[in-house]
Order: C-alpha cells, then sequence, then structure tokens
C-alpha cells in the first residue's frame, strides 16, 4: 500500500517531517477504513455477510429493544418471481398498502407507503395524469371508478439501478430490485429515474411504534431504515425467498393479487400472461417490468 | 528546495495580501462569514432533522439545492467564452482576463460540489463515490461521469491559474508548453461538464420534460449567458477599485458574445415550446405547468414569465451596438442576463421536471427558508473563496506583488490598494 512518501523529499526539514507524519496517518486511516468499513452487500463475501447481519441484529436490539432478526436468504435457483394484478376485481380498500407498511416496517411518521392506490375514471381508462391518489369516500367501491394499485413494477430494464452513482442499488437473481440501506448515500437519483414513484425517500428519521416493528426481516429487505436514505418494494423478500406470498398478495380481500415464478410454465402468473389481456405501465419507456396488471373478468 | 522556498513564499505572502484591507473589504468579508455561519446554522438544524425541514418530498425529490447547482455547472464554464477568443484567435485584450475566468470557474465549482453536499441524504457517506474506498458506477451512471468531470474541470482550472500567478510572482512568464495545452484542453472540459450536466436529467426517460435533446444545446447557451454576466460585474469592479486596467473594448467584445449566445438561448427555448404547445401531447403538462400552472397550481408562472422578460431584454440590450457600450445599460443587461438565468435553471428547470410526479400528482413545491439559508451560505462562500482568490491575484497582475528576481532577498513589495 502507497503511503504518500516521495523519494525527493528532504528529511531534514520540518515540513517534510509534518508532512510524512500526515502521509502516514493517511495510510493508516485508509487501510483502517478499507479493512473495517461498510462495504456493499453486492459484493460481500458470505462470512462478511454473516457479520453484517449479526452486527445489524445488535444494533436494533439496543436501539429498539426489540429482538430483530436479519436474515440474508439468497435467491432460489430457478426462480423470477413476477406479479400480477386484476384491475377489474380490485376496489381500492387499500388493505394492500397497510399491510404492507406493517410487514415491511415502513416508517408511521412520517408516512411511507411503498404501494400507492390510484383512483381512476372509467370513462377514461388507464390515465394517469387524472388520477386521484387520495380518494376518501365513505365505501369503495365508488362508481364510475376503478383502481389501480402501484409499486415497484421490478423492471427487467431499471432505470433506477443504472443511474445510482454508487452501485447501492442492483436486481438480485430472481428479478427482485433490491436498495443496501447502508451503503445508500441518498442523492435520490433513482427517484427521478423511476417512471412509477416506487422509489421513497426517508426525509426524517423513520418512526415505528416498538410493538409494531415487525421482528423478522432480510438484510436487503424490510429491516428498519435510517433517515436519508432511499427504499423502495422488494416484493416482500424476507417472505418469497421462504415460499410465502407477499404480503400484499395475502392480505387482498378480492384475490386481485397473484404471484409467482416466471420461470416456471405451470404457474398461475404463466397462465395469466399467456391468456389473459395483460398490460404493463408506461410501456414505451422500454422498462420492462415483472409487474403485469389484467383484467380477470 | 529552492522551488519549495519560493512557493511557501508565496502562500505565505498571499495569506499576507488578504489580511490586510480596507473598511470596505473588511466589510465585505465580514458580511459574507455572517452569511456563511446563518446557513451553516441552518444546515446544522437540516443534518439534525433530515431533509424534512426542506420542502422537497418524493414527488418533487430534487428542488432548489440542485437547481443551484445545474446553473452555478453553467457558470463555471464562463472562462470558457474567454478562452476561445484569447487563445484560439490571440485576441489580445481578452487574454489578460482569462486567469480572472478560470478564478470565477473555479470558485463556481467548489459551489457546485457544496450544493450536492447538501443535498444528499448522508453527506457523512460522500466517500462511498471515491475508489478504491467507495464504489462509483461508472460508466453506467451519469452521475459517475458528472463527479469525474466536474472534478477534473476544477483541478485544470487549479493548476493552470495557480502555475501562472505563481510565475508572474516569481517574476518568470509562464510555462507555455504547459499553460496552452491545459487551457486549450479547458475549452471541450468545459463544454463536456455542461453537456454531462444536461445528460444528468437528459437520460431520464421518466421525465418528459428534461427528455428532450435540445437540453445539452440549451444548457450551452444559457451558461455562456450567465457566467459572463457576472463575469462582467467583476472587472467593473476591478477596473474601479484597483489599479488594472481592462480595456473597454474587452467589455464590449464579452458583451457581444452574451448577446449571440443569448439568441441562443431564447431560440432553443422556442423551438422546445413550439413542439411541446404544436404537438400537445400529454408531455405538454411540465411545460403548461412552467408557463401556465395546471388548474389553480401556478406557484411557478411569475418565475417563468419573470425569466422570460428578462432574458429577451438582455438580448435587446445587449445585440444593439450603441446600447452595451452605455455604462449603465450594460450593467442592467448583465443584471438581466444574470437574472433571467439564474431563475431559468434555479426554478424553471428542476422543479417542472418533477411537476406533475411520475403518477400524475401535483405536488407544489416552493424552497422553505433551511433551503434559502443553506444556498445563501453557499454563495457567500463562493464569493469568500472568489474575494480572497482576487485579492492575490489581482496585485500579481499588476506586478505589485512580486519576489525579488534572484529569490533570497526580502524584497517583497505589497499591494497598498483595496
Amino acid at each position: 500500500m502507497s503511503c504518500g512518501m516521495d523519494g525527493d523529499l528532504d528529511l531534514r526539514a520540518g515540513l517534510t517531517r509534518r508532512g510524512l507524519l500526515t502521509g502516514a496517518a493517511g495510510a493508516a486511516a485508509t487501510f483502517i477504513l478499507t479493512a473495517c468499513g461498510p462495504k456493499r452487500l453486492y459484493e460481500a463475501p458470505k462470512e462478511q455477510l454473516k457479520k453484517a447481519v449479526a452486527d445489524l441484529e445488535k444494533e436494533y436490539k439496543e436501539r429498539t429493544g426489540v429482538d430483530v432478526s436479519v436474515a440474508d436468504t439468497p435467491p432460489i435457483p430457478g426462480v423470477v418471481f413476477a406479479y400480477a394484478l386484476d384491475i377489474s376485481r380490485c376496489v381500492g380498500c387499500r388493505r394492500c398498502v397497510y399491510a404492507c407498511v406493517d410487514e415491511n416496517n415502513q416508517s408511521r411518521d412520517p408516512q411511507i407507503h411503498w404501494i400507492k392506490v390510484l383512483s381512476m375514471n372509467k370513462e377514461d381508462g388507464v390515465d394517469l395524469t387524472h388520477s386521484d391518489p387520495y380518494y376518501q369516500p365513505a365505501t369503495v367501491p365508488e362508481e364510475g371508478r376503478f383502481y389501480m394499485p402501484v409499486a415497484c413494477q421490478q423492471c427487467r430494464n431499471a432505470p433506477c439501478t443504472k443511474v445510482c452513482p454508487t452501485g447501492a442499488t442492483w436486481t438480485e437473481k430472481d428479478g427482485i430490485v433490491v436498495v443496501d440501506y447502508d451503503w445508500c448515500i441518498g442523492c435520490r437519483y433513482c427517484m427521478a429515474a423511476c417512471p412509477y414513484g416506487a422509489r421513497h425517500f426517508n426525509w426524517a428519521e423513520p418512526e415505528i411504534p416498538k410493538a409494531e416493528i415487525n421482528p423478522k426481516t432480510h438484510v436487503l429487505g424490510n429491516r428498519p431504515r435510517r433517515a436519508g436514505v432511499v427504499e423502495k418494494c422488494t416484493f416482500c423478500i424476507q417472505r418469497v425467498r421462504n415460499g410465502r406470498y407477499p404480503a400484499c398478495v395475502e392480505v387482498c380481500p378480492t384475490g386481485s393479487r397473484k404471484f409467482g415464478n416466471l420461470l416456471d410454465p405451470e404457474s398461475e402468473i404463466r397462465y395469466i400472461i399467456e391468456h389473459k389481456r395483460v398490460l404493463v405501465l408506461k410501456e414505451e419507456l422500454n422498462t420492462m417490468p415483472k409487474f403485469f396488471y389484467f383484467y380477470g373478468t | 528546495m529552492r522551488t519549495v522556498r519560493l512557493f511557501s513564499r508565496f502562500v505565505w505572502g498571499s495569506g499576507e495580501l488578504v489580511l490586510r484591507g480596507n473598511r470596505l473589504y473588511w466589510g465585505w468579508m465580514f458580511f459574507l462569514l455572517a452569511l456563511i455561519a446563518w446557513g451553516l446554522l441552518a444546515f446544522v438544524g437540516q443534518v439534525r432533522g433530515g431533509l424534512v425541514v426542506t420542502a422537497m418530498r418524493d414527488q418533487v425529490s430534487w428542488g432548489f439545492y440542485i437547481g443551484n447547482f445545474t446553473f452555478l455547472v453553467g457558470v463555471a464554464a464562463a472562462a470558457v467564452v474567454l478562452v476561445i477568443p484569447a487563445y484560439v484567435y490571440d485576441w489580445k485584450p481578452i487574454r489578460q482576463l482569462v486567469v480572472y475566468g478560470e478564478l470565477l470557474a473555479v470558485s463556481a465549482i467548489i459551489m457546485c460540489l457544496l450544493f450536492v453536499l447538501v443535498d444528499i441524504g448522508r453527506p457523512d457517506r460522500f466517500w462511498h463515490l471515491l475508489p478504491p474506498l467507495g464504489h462509483l458506477n461508472f460508466p453506467q451512471s451519469i452521475l459517475a461521469w458528472d463527479v469525474l468531470v466536474l472534478n477534473i474541470y476544477f483541478l485544470l482550472n487549479l493548476t493552470v491559474v495557480t502555475h501562472i500567478l505563481y510565475r508572474a510572482f516569481t517574476g518568470r512568464p509562464y510555462v507555455k508548453k504547459l499553460v496552452v495545452p491545459l487551457v486549450l484542453l479547458s475549452i471541450p472540459m468545459a463544454v463536456g461538464i455542461h453537456t454531462v450536466t444536461a445528460f444528468l436529467y437528459n437520460g431520464l426517460a421518466a421525465r418528459p420534460y428534461w427528455n428532450s435533446s435540445i437540453l445539452a444545446p440549451q444548457f450551452l447557451a444559457s451558461a455562456f449567458c450567465s457566467g459572463p454576466a457576472i463575469l462582467l460585474f467583476v472587472l467593473q469592479l476591478l477596473r474601479k477599485f484597483t489599479r488594472f486596467e481592462i480595456a473597454d473594448e474587452a467589455i464590449w467584445k464579452i458583451a457581444e458574445l452574451m448577446a449571440y449566445a443569448m439568441f441562443l438561448n431564447l431560440f432553443l427555448h422556442g423551438a422546445e415550446a413550439f413542439k411541446e404547445y404544436y404537438s400537445g401531447t400529454q408531455h405538454l403538462l411540465y411545460t403548461r405547468y412552467w408557463y401556465q400552472g395546471i388548474g389553480g397550481h401556478t406557484t411557478l408562472v411569475p418565475y417563468a414569465w419573470s425569466a422570460l422578460t428578462l432574458n429577451v431584454l438582455a438580448f435587446a440590450l445587449f445585440i444593439v451596438p450603441s446600447l452595451r457600450r452605455h455604462p449603465v445599460i450594460l450593467n442592467i443587461g448583465c443584471f438581466a442576463t444574470y437574472a433571467g438565468c439564474y431563475i431559468e435553471k434555479g426554478m424553471g428547470l428542476i422543479i417542472p421536471g418533477l411537476t406533475p410526479d411520475a403518477l400524475g400528482e401535483i405536488y407544489e413545491y416552493a424552497p422553505t427558508l433551511t433551503e434559502l439559508r443553506v444556498a445563501a451560505g453557499i454563495f457567500a462562500f463562493g464569493f469568500l473563496v472568489f474575494t480572497l482568490m482576487l485579492k492575490v491575484a489581482v496585485p500579481i497582475s499588476l506586478g505589485e506583488f512580486q519576489i525579488d528576481r534572484t529569490g533570497g532577498g526580502e524584497a517583497l513589495e505589497r499591494a497598498e490598494s483595496a
């Protein structure tokens, strides 16, 4: 390792001695930072990942007083996850929104919602410019309206991962776009790049009542976040890699939400794509979402 | 060894120079320091409370800070407007001013980097961008490109001005073999920092307002107006407060170049507006939000029309030779150019690009007091750096601050003027 020493320097001069000391201190600091400092989870070797996960569990215990488990479950070989949502069934009840908040430890104050449900006019069809995310009728569904929940579309050609200057966000082998919360610098370039408003920023220190913390977490998913970093839907990575459905699929009272393995020809998701009228949002942008909207009836 | 001693004398002498000045100088310094402190306090509050103290939200995730950053990248290219005629056409009256353009570029880049630093959520993690400690997502991320070109441009200008001034200090001419290639390189680099910064927005298909190929040329055009506008103010002040002689001819020439740049700027804006309004697709929304507002959402409309009015005024004043030669009108024109371009970039580029947001929601952004204070602090810091550099550069150019040619003696003449 270079320590900034220059062969030409005259050791007798006071200035040079100081230069040498500064160089040595710099080199030492560099070494310490390189050796012990956090590295991207993307490239962390197994042992380092294990250690990072253990450190996180300890940190969460100290900070929240809750025994939070942090899993590092890897992708399942031969699996690429995809999602389908039946626009003709969704009634806009927003149960998915809140199930997601509970499952994924989203901040309650300030509020962060990974799913946004848009209310649209049936006469206009899918038209984002005239959609309303703040609809508040006494009961849903409303006459003449239909609903379109939007979260991360898990693009195959994701603009968000491409623009990240530090490589803090990437697509996993099972197709899930994840964020390394300990590497993100909070520049929000990914938020500008996302055509679906799927990325959310922790504008303040996130707050969750102790009793509401979900202790079963994944290192790339729902583990508690800090202020100043970006977060997003991960298809409930902590669930789906263990063979469970995402929380929003489970909670949906109308069965509008479908989820499965895109590579399995027998899966429900493949049946829907092959037999129903399917659309993806903003197709012209060539983001190639793995989130499909369809008309079941 | 002799070089080290000479250079430390240069640094030491410069230190002494900036600590000497009249009442006006110190008044200006304290004013800047007060602004810096005021901004710093706001920034401390922002670090403690999070970016929630700004008006930015998920819908409009970039605002005033990034707008200022973009504007200042433009200012940083000011030097190039002077460099081109000075070196390529060997146009003497401007040649002596090139150093000041480069000093302005150095200060502007410092401000740019500060604006990025205050905008990010975790400024303590900025080193994540710096290999080998961090990881720079190059060449995928245009932000990674921007980090690179801005820093190279910064070092380039710093090297050239330090060399020229240091050599003048030691009473020797600058090394042509070093300076000329570096100066010539700074021309494409200035175009480069601009283009890359424009591509930062341009490359995002999610934002139709930015995703237009006219963006980069328009950036360049407006930069070549706003940068020289500041420089013209500075040159006139120098002429007034120091013995520094700047030919009227040089100032008029710069004003003339600004008029052409402003014409291009207006033309490109017009071309964009035509395409948006005539084709009238859904993408028109963003342009409409800027010029007309959408429904009751009209926060930006006054900004849009003042920017346009100021820019047209500046063009009209500078294209007529007799007007731009009039000392008062010249300054009105400079002010109009500066203000017009500042509003156009500061408010008119980032915010309409994000309003309505990706899902069609309209969140009306307007900067909070914290954002204004932090921005004022950064501008004050930039002006402070610029003032200090001028305090050294001017006496050197005038031959008032120069070491004895033999290098051994104590014959250190100092500038007596402010």
